[in-house]
């Protein structure tokens, strides 16, 4: 097989930039910044010309290489990237050198710890998507806990404490089960090939043929480490406070990339590892995803905490990927694939914008704020542009994905049913009200607070360094998804055709 | 099978930490600088005993008319003990004259305890495992005390000396009842002729008798009793040795009996057995550990948890568990010695400063140990890449592999619950400021064993392949 080296190049670029920074002084806080900065730089540069060299035509995994790490065990170092993958790589790479600009003047503890953390998270992220090992992933899914655990408990707010312990346990219950399965798996398939296998590519002609019952349960232990990520109802607990107390960057690195995890694992393994398993439970993930998208949107409309705001509709939003994966239709796939990109840039720049304010003022409860479009005229535009997207304004990224997993989940066989279609699309119109109503609070009126006059200022050409990439690309995605579509087309297919083969039965 | 007069060569390992221990003696009582040799002299012979095992790993032979094993598996558990022991000395040094009891005996029982360990690692007699056993068990109720003017310490050495005689008590009668049924104490024999004594119903309690007995050893669920106490009390680098050598040391025992049990295929008979006891250590020991505020309980009742996930590889009983259980031993023994290792740091002369309050703020007051702290910390709760999480993963794949997968499930499941009080050191250590105002001074030979440790445990996390290799290859 042919061996390429850059996907290697990409994961251990923040590894050994990580490494590097311990060797800072303390004092040295903007060269830490600097370095940070330069190296997440790099490792977006390497993933654009892994974009570039990419050949979306091809359902394959690409950019493969494979090097034994564990003999004992016939584990190796495997990596590859498909068209989904790489998305998620992208939206990685492009999302962590913008988050470590945003903090240059919220964090100042510590800004040493602050920015290895960052990179081994990245590592980490990059990892999760990138393998094509099981047990590398596992490797990648548990060690990215420690550097956001760490993010959180040292960066975070007052209840930092108690969010990064529920954060922490609760991924760790998830992925102990996962790792049962992955354990029973692998030992069941050296049983059926003969030798020790954790290759992702020999396991998806294993999993399938996995007795029934005990199909359900290895389903079951996955999905319930991959639902508690995304997270879906009602394992979303850990959520709202993980998000409300983390830093800034903290939350958008949260939202934009770690929920993109489960959501990942849904889609690379649940679906093509147990086809039967989740076709049957398919109707009842989609109630439980529709739930989630009605309850997230309620629960943000009465919050008065922006951030807790913002964090709920995420439950909602990604209420909506799910079910886009569990209607297993191309386009809804396609669809919670692309609102997976959407919900990284508009939750992101909502976070980024929440964290703008609230280094200002440090306050957060929207009672608070009123008629400050007068004073931040700038803010308030950009804020608005997020919030439309978020909703789903059409001729912005958020219709597309929206669209795409209604109208996929409408015609969807698995489902057979399009009382979800109907229920979700009213989770739209929610989540047109929270959003706009808290804009209207914030921005529109008369100015509320005196002190808001002496301590707003509008944004700096910092933060529009920050906010301007990601308003970009919100209005191509909006404007012309063609480019993101092509690239996941034929890798949503190849897992569909995967499915397919083995439920012919089922669906009949 | 070797001439005779070769045998001896053979024996080298125990023979060089023997001479150790004579020619300590005489330091000690001739030398007025025996506080700066000792320590030296005991770790050189330590590690040579150490290297000379693992170069001679493929020399495997049973000597003495079957007696003893030498090479092979003995070989890897004389590195563990061995290399163990050395890290405790070297954090020993700063810490006993910190408590200002420096007595030579201290270096000298080190020695003969692990002698002791060696015998029992490489016994194929049970009279030998008894006389192993006995040499390390002396030595460490006397090294349990070793602070003798702290109330604590006499209280650790009495409660241990009384309860271990008990459980040796126990396996004196096992012994003596498969003695009395079979006529032998050869291993050998043992594991020939199972099926025909496994029909008399004495041999069999015989048999689950001396299991028991070891049960105490490896502190167990619910022969558990004697381990909080005896943790807490002794002097902290003592505990480091006891709760790792000295469970290696029985659990290799286990290991060699079981071998001749599983042999004839009928371990189903102490599988029920152990599964039972795993499965309540684990649960038992991270439930209970979450409520402790001193850090020595803490970690007393997390090696009660590790006994039971060591345990699931003695219940699942086949070729890939006794790796499993070897590997897990091995990171254990370097996680838990550098876990000691750093409170015997932070520890004070007067016992106290060994609560989690006193780790408050650690981070700032020396970032080095609060890393390496952390990193224990959590390789203990089995984050991957560290050892620890390897040696989960070897005993759970057994278990699976035994269909066993109840067993795995309730160890991933208090592995769950040991998350919350490991990562509770981290939280207190990073997150919040220092509550009791001191400095922290920092012996350098500690802060080597403790750095040592902590590439034994990033090394066999990052490239288990390292140590799984050695060990696959002499169980074959």
């Amino acid at each position: 097989m042919e061996q390429n080296l850059l996907l290697t190049y990409l994961l251990f670029t923040p590894v050994i930039g990580s490494v590097l920074v311990l060797f800072f002084r303390n004092e040295q806080k903007q060269l830490a910044r600097w370095f940070g900065l330069i190296v997440s730089l790099i490792a977006f540069v390497i993933s654009l010309v892994i974009y570039f060299r990419f050949n979306p035509t091809n359902p394959q995994f690409q950019f493969i290489y494979q090097v034994t790490w564990i003999k004992s065990l016939n584990i190796s170092y495997h990596v590859g990237v498909d068209g989904i993958s790489l998305l998620l790589v992208l939206l990685t790479t492009f999302l962590t050198p913008l988050t470590l600009l945003s903090t240059w003047k919220a964090i100042e503890k510590n800004v040493k710890m602050f920015t290895f953390s960052m990179l081994f998270l990245e590592a980490g992220m990059l990892g999760v998507f990138i393998s094509l090992d099981i047990f590398l992933f596992y490797i990648f899914w548990e060690a990215m806990l420690i550097p956001m655990y760490f993010i959180i408990g040292i960066w975070g707010g007052e209840r930092r404490i108690y969010a990064s312990l529920k954060f922490f346990i609760y991924t760790m219950f998830g992925s102990l089960l996962m790792l049962v399965a992955i354990i029973w798996l692998t030992v069941y398939a050296s049983g059926m090939l003969g030798k020790f296998t954790t290759s992702l590519v020999d396991l998806y002609k294993v999993g399938p043929t996995i007795p029934h019952q005990i199909q359900g349960w290895m389903f079951g232990a996955f999905f319930l480490s991959f639902a508690i990520k995304v997270p879906i109802f009602p394992l979303h607990t850990w959520l709202p406070d993980a998000h409300v107390e983390a830093p800034t960057a903290g939350s958008v690195i949260l939202a934009g990339v770690l929920l993109k995890m489960g959501t990942y694992g849904l889609i690379r393994f649940c679906l093509p590892l147990f086809p039967q398993s989740a076709v049957q439970y398919a109707p009842l993930v989609s109630v439980l995803a529709v739930i989630g998208i009605i309850y997230g949107a309620l629960v943000s409309m009465v919050q008065t905490d922006m951030k807790k705001l913002v964090a709920y509709s995420s439950v909602s939003h990604l209420g909506f990927v799910v079910l886009g994966i569990f209607a297993m239709t191309v386009e809804s796939v396609q669809g919670a694939v692309i609102q997976m990109i959407n919900h990284g840039l508009s939750t992101g720049a909502l976070f980024l914008l929440v964290g703008i304010l609230y280094e200002r003022t440090h306050r957060r409860d929207i009672a608070f704020y009123g008629g400050i479009a007068k004073i931040v005229p700038l803010y308030a535009t950009i804020l608005m542009i997020a919030s439309l997207s978020s909703i789903g304004l059409p001729g912005l990224n958020g219709f597309i994905g929206e669209f795409l997993i209604l109208l996929g989940s409408f015609k969807s066989s698995v489902l057979n049913s399009w009382w979800f279609t109907i229920f979700a699309a009213t989770g739209v119109i929610f989540a047109a009200v929270y959003l706009l109503w808290m804009y209207q609070r914030i921005v529109f009126g008369e100015v509320k607070n005196e002190e808001l006059k002496h301590e707003l200022t509008d944004m700096n050409l910092r933060e529009m360094i920050v906010m301007v990439p990601i308003l970009f690309f919100i209005v191509w995605i909006g404007v012309y998804p063609n480019t993101f579509l092509k690239l996941t087309e034929a890798s949503t297919q190849s897992i569909l055709q995967q499915v397919g083969t083995y439920t012919v039965n089922l669906l009949k | 099978m070797p001439q005779n007069n070769y045998e001896y060569f053979l024996l080298m390992p125990q023979i060089i930490i023997g001479i150790g221990i004579v020619l300590s003696v005489i330091i000690e009582i001739t030398s007025k600088k025996s506080e700066q040799i000792l320590p030296w002299f005991s770790i050189a012979m330590f590690l040579a005993t150490a290297v000379y095992s693992i170069l001679d790993i493929n020399r495997n032979f049973v000597l003495f008319g079957g007696m003893i094993e030498v090479g092979g598996k003995p070989a890897i558990f004389n590195f563990i003990f061995n290399i163990g022991a050395a890290l405790v000395v070297l954090s020993s040094i700063d810490y006993l004259k910190k408590y200002g009891t420096y007595y030579g005996e201290y270096y000298i029982l080190v020695q003969s305890s692990v002698l002791g360990m060696m015998v029992m690692s490489g016994a194929r007699d049970i009279l030998m495992i008894f006389m192993g056993l006995e040499l390390m068990s002396i030595c460490f109720y006397v090294l349990a005390g070793i602070n003798r003017k702290k109330f604590s310490a006499n209280e650790a050495s009495m409660k241990y000396f009384l309860l271990g005689a008990f459980a040796t008590g126990f396996i004196v009668y096992g012994i003596a009842l498969i003695y009395g049924t079979t006529g032998s104490t050869s291993i050998q024999n043992l594991s020939e002729n199972f099926s025909v004594y496994s029909t008399n119903i004495v041999f069999i309690l015989g048999l689950i008798i001396f299991l028991i007995g070891f049960s105490f050893k490896i502190a167990t669920v619910p022969f558990h009793m004697w381990v909080p106490d005896v943790y807490q009390g002794s002097a902290t680098t003592v505990t480091g040795l006891m709760s790792t050598t000295g469970k290696a040391a029985a659990f290799s025992v286990l290991i060699v009996v079981l071998t001749a049990v599983f042999g004839s295929n009928t371990h189903n008979i102490v599988r029920p057995y152990f599964a039972t006891i795993s499965a309540l250590s684990m649960v038992f020991g991270s439930i209970v550990a979450i409520s402790q505020n001193n850090l020595k309980r803490m970690l007393a009742y997390s090696s009660i948890a590790h006994a039971g996930y060591m345990a699931i590889g003695l219940a699942a009983g086949n070729a890939y568990s006794i790796a499993g259980i070897i590997f897990y031993l091995t990171a254990y023994a370097f996680m838990n010695i550098g876990a000691f290792a750093i409170i015997s740091i932070v520890e004070d002369e007067n016992d106290s400063r060994v609560d989690l309050n006193s780790f408050a703020g650690l981070h700032s007051k020396s970032p080095i140990l609060a890393a390496m702290m952390a990193l224990f910390m959590f390789a203990l709760a089995g984050i991957p890449p560290l050892a620890g999480f390897f040696g989960k993963y070897y005993v759970f794949v057994s278990a699976i592999q035994s269909n066993l997968t109840w067993l795995a499930i309730v160890g991933v499941l208090s592995s769950v619950i040991s998350v919350y009080f490991y990562i509770r050191v981290v939280v207190v250590m990073y997150f919040k400021d220092s509550v009791e105002d001191f400095k922290i001074t920092i012996s350098s030979f500690s802060l080597a064993a403790v750095v040592i440790a902590a590439l034994f445990v990033l090394v066999f996390g990052i490239v288990p392949d390292t140590l799984m290799n050695v060990i696959t290859s002499v169980i074959r």
